[in-house]
């Protein structure tokens, strides 16, 4: 029995994290699609210029800004939300990960993981 | 040209980019950064931007499909992602600092040499199923799933399997790529894994990796919502289709195509790049 279960509980594992790494993709484009959609047909016929760099204005490269912009139901607000839910995937899956060594009272693996996991927020957060 | 057919032609793009990106293993920002400076004439940082998020949508779309198939290490990806996750944080910070032309020469240089990785025969030999002991003890080893039934594998040379990963976490960061062809050279190469458990497992970090830079990219400006949108939508639809292909394709043909349309694109962003730099 003791050998047998760690193999079942990978397998497990493996299957809760496919699940959700399939749940975050499917929401966060659903999220961009709906902001598309919303730029689009208010914003669908102007022209854009991509070639000179400006870089993008406050509002729409730090969480907070970013969500409030979304709440606001403003297009380019929404797509950018699903863009941070899909950058959020990746944590969530790391995070779960952190939760099944913890399960499986995997100390080393515990540690791996939280390293990864604070490299993420770090970048997340930075400014 | 208006927003609407922008959109329009580049999601076309992205879509097959994310098909051959995530059958080959290779991602799909090799193509995606090319296509947005060469054809759409998209300033690099931008496409960089741009690109990670996409890198992100195909490494989460299709590693959904792969861990549930088995193919995916788990403990290998996450001790591996220290490596990752650290140097593309660096990357991304020498990213700010870089001159974008020099930034395109050595993405072309780098897109050739992953064109040569990828294109070079694969080698199963030396394949082992005893793990060396610092493996052993990161309780690396594991089995994949054949037509006979699972297969176990052991693991070797870890250090240099992470110090190739290290590399891979600052070109990610720094191009804006996945860095899969760098990924599966350490998996496959030096630490011996057998090919389709590296090309899952690299396709697993990737998403982990990108994210690790994404954040920064996000935080400095350098993600522009309608650009990206069509990029993820359409690099998102085409690697789940390229997911639902890779058990039992033809991989190392369809990595000699890759490999060859790979160099013609490498070419253009360095000469590209060059030319920026002097004639500027």
């Amino acid at each position: 029995m003791n050998t047998a279960a760690p193999a079942s509980m990978n397998h497990r594992m493996e299957f809760i994290i496919g699940g959700l790494l399939r749940a975050g993709v499917v929401f966060s484009g659903s999220v961009v699609f709906l902001g598309g959609l919303v730029y689009l047909s208010r914003h669908g016929l102007e022209t854009v210029d991509y070639r000179v760099f400006q870089g993008e204005p406050e509002g729409l490269c730090h969480v907070g800004g970013i969500v409030k912009n979304a709440l606001a139901m403003h297009g380019r607000g929404l797509i950018q939300l699903g863009l941070l839910l899909l950058i959020a995937t990746p944590l969530a899956r790391v995070a779960l990960s952190l939760f099944a060594f913890a399960y499986q009272r995997d100390k080393l693996y515990v540690a791996v993981t939280l390293f990864v996991l604070g490299v993420l927020i770090y970048s997340l957060l930075c400014r | 040209m208006n927003v609407l057919i922008l959109t329009i032609l580049i999601g076309l793009g992205s879509s097959v980019a994310g098909y051959l990106g995530s059958l080959t293993g290779l991602g799909g920002g090799f193509i995606i950064i090319p296509m947005l400076t060469l054809a759409f004439g998209v300033d690099i940082r931008y496409a960089i931007g741009t690109s990670l998020i996409a890198v992100i949508a195909t490494s989460s779309g299709a590693a959904a499909a792969y861990v549930r198939e088995g193919f995916s290490n788990i403990r290998i990806g996450m001790f591996l992602e220290i490596a990752t996750t650290a140097g593309a944080v660096v990357g991304a910070f020498l990213a700010l600092r870089l001159p974008t032309h020099a930034i395109a020469v050595i993405f072309g240089l780098v897109l050739m040499n992953s064109a040569y990785l990828s294109g070079r025969p694969q080698d199963e030999s030396g394949r082992t199923q005893v793990s060396d002991r610092f493996a052993a003890l990161l309780k690396m080893n594991g089995a994949y799933p054949t037509p006979h039934g699972p297969k176990s594998y052991g693991v070797r040379s870890v250090p240099a399997g992470f110090g190739l990963m290290a590399i891979a976490g600052v070109l990610s960061g720094l191009l804006g790529i996945g860095s899969g062809a760098v990924k599966v050279l350490a998996m496959d190469q030096a630490m011996r894994l057998p090919f389709k458990v590296s090309t899952a497992t690299s396709n697993f970090m990737i998403g982990v990796t990108a994210a690790a830079s994404a954040g920064i990219y996000l935080n400095k400006g350098y993600i522009d919502p309608v650009l990206t949108m069509p990029v993820v939508l359409g690099v998102l639809i085409g690697s789940m289709l390229g997911a639902r292909h890779l058990f039992g394709a033809e991989t190392r043909k369809l990595r000699t195509i890759f490999g060859a349309v790979i160099v013609v694109l490498a070419a253009e962003m360095i000469y590209s790049g060059l030319k920026g730099w002097i004639i500027k």
